[in-house]
């Protein structure tokens, strides 16, 4: 068997094809593991892993908890809003103290865009990149397209489009790299505030018009509107934003071909999408959150076996 | 590299219609009992014996099994090359039912240890029997012996012991390689 060709997760960017066939080929394994009456395997028992929060997160941090308890590695969490962050202590020494008690990998969330890499590059010990600011969010387009996989038969070819903040989403540029490198047509949707300058530079379709947008895809990804991101108003207000880029039933009845509804969460029932919408048999949204387990297991337990004894 | 055949097509034949009779003793109509082929060699072995219990023998429910160990492996992270999985297909609890392993070849002992843990993330067994095609002897790292064997061999370390199926390559053959 082949073998990742990194060894930290910091972005999609870093990856190649082969890379991410081995990840979701090793995530079935773990798909099957976590449906077992005992949805537990013994491999990590020797390693030991550092969740740093740096910022708020639920899901993501639950996710990455279980997939490592799963693997019997052992967990260490920490958030920042209880540290000595608040302290004045810089990046490197809090990572350093907590390497100092033997850890061997680090899953990192960050506001700063590139602080997995920096700090790839000043401790040593295997990274993995849980979200840095609005640049990369590795394991969500993993699980995004292993989703639409399991939902679809395969990626390649599939018409993706990713609807609404792109411009404030680090899920937005993860899953382009990620469906790009695996074939899939992309495209972008959302208000012109919203949508980076030059993100056709990426080799993105770019679209206003939400109507035109879904008549085009497979698979549409709902994105949230980040307002704690935002220092400025990019729309005029969410009622607006609603009529224009969400996506209710009868939008969706409207269309001659059923599509795949995705969104990472949190929710805001009643902004991006409608609440009968999240619930329908078109959307994979509790999947997405059942498959970035198995995700999460494959990239850990791949990174682990590189990590030297 | 030299390679000296141990069992012909029709050796083998005769071993595993041997085994299946000596299951068949011990299990009669295979009510409470499952076999479990441990992947990604054992898988064969299971199938086959599977084949003439059910063709043969007339026994009508024979439950088959596979079962990946990879995840529950003691040498992670300590080989040079990195660990394939393989698919496990458990479609039944095993609480309390007699579980028969099969594998094709006894070696060190370590896989039957690991099979041992990873059966128990499906339930708890009423016991467990180990069945092998070949018994390498003098060769145990662990106290782990077959209750069913087809042929015992000496093998010493360097050499190793290769079983061919009809099914994969093409022909029923166990070989001896020594490097």
């Amino acid at each position: 068997m082949s073998e990742l060709s990194v060894n930290h997760l910091l972005g999609i960017k870093y990856l190649n094809k082969k890379d991410i066939e081995l990840i979701f080929e090793t995530a079935d394994h773990f798909k099957e593991v976590i449906n077992r009456p005992i949805k537990k395997v013994p491999s990590l028992r020797d390693i030991t892993i550092a969740n740093l929060f740096f910022e708020n997160s639920t899901r993501t941090k639950l996710s990455f908890e279980l997939a490592e308890k799963r693997l019997s590695a052992d967990v260490i969490n920490f958030s920042a809003s209880q540290s000595s962050v608040k302290k004045g202590e810089t990046l490197i020494d809090t990572v350093n103290n907590i390497l100092s008690m033997k850890v061997d990998m680090v899953v990192m969330r960050h506001p700063n865009p590139g602080a997995s890499v920096f700090l790839s590059q000043h401790v040593d010990a295997s990274i993995i990149n849980a979200g840095d600011g609005a640049h990369e969010h590795p394991t969500q387009a993993l699980l995004d397209s292993y989703s639409i996989r399991e939902r679809l038969g395969e990626v390649k070819g599939k018409n993706v489009v990713i609807v609404g903040d792109i411009l404030h989403s680090r899920v937005a540029l993860s899953n382009i790299y990620a469906l790009k490198l695996q074939g899939a047509n992309v495209m972008v949707c959302g208000p012109k505030t919203l949508l980076p300058k030059h993100i056709d530079k990426l080799g993105v379709k770019v679209e206003t018009n939400l109507q035109k947008a879904l008549n085009w895809c497979d698979v549409a990804n709902m994105l949230r509107v980040q307002n704690e991101r935002m220092d400025i108003s990019y729309f005029p207000s969410t009622r607006e934003y609603t009529q224009q880029f969400g996506v209710n039933k009868a939008l969706l009845d409207s269309l001659d071909k059923e599509i795949t509804i995705m969104h990472p969460g949190p929710i805001n029932r009643g902004v991006e999408i409608t609440s009968d919408v999240a619930d329908s048999k078109q959307a994979i949204i509790l999947d997405q959150v059942q498959n970035g387990v198995a995700v999460r297991m494959a990239v850990i337990y791949l990174l682990a076996s590189k990590i030297k004894q | 590299m030299g390679q000296k055949m141990l069992l012909n097509a029709t050796e083998v034949n005769i071993i595993l219609h041997r085994l299946a009779c000596q299951l068949i003793e011990k299990h009669t109509d295979f009510a409470n009992t499952v076999l479990i082929g441990i992947q990604p060699r054992g898988k064969f072995l299971a199938e086959r014996l599977t084949k003439i219990l059910k063709e043969d023998y007339k026994i009508k429910h024979v439950k088959l099994g596979l079962l990946d160990i990879t995840f529950f492996r003691d040498d992670f992270r300590r080989g040079e090359k990195p660990l394939e999985a393989n698919t496990t297909e458990i479609n039944f609890l095993v609480e309390d039912k007699n579980i028969v392993f099969i594998d094709d070849v006894l070696y060190t002992g370590r896989s039957i240890r690991s099979a041992l843990t990873a059966i128990q993330s499906f339930g708890r067994p009423k016991e467990i029997e180990l069945l092998t095609l070949i018994d390498r002897r003098f060769s145990r790292h662990l106290p782990i012996q077959p209750d069913y064997r087809g042929r015992q061999v000496d093998a010493i370390n360097n050499e190793k012991v290769k079983v061919n199926w009809l099914e994969n390559e093409g022909e029923d053959a166990v070989y001896l390689i020594s490097n």
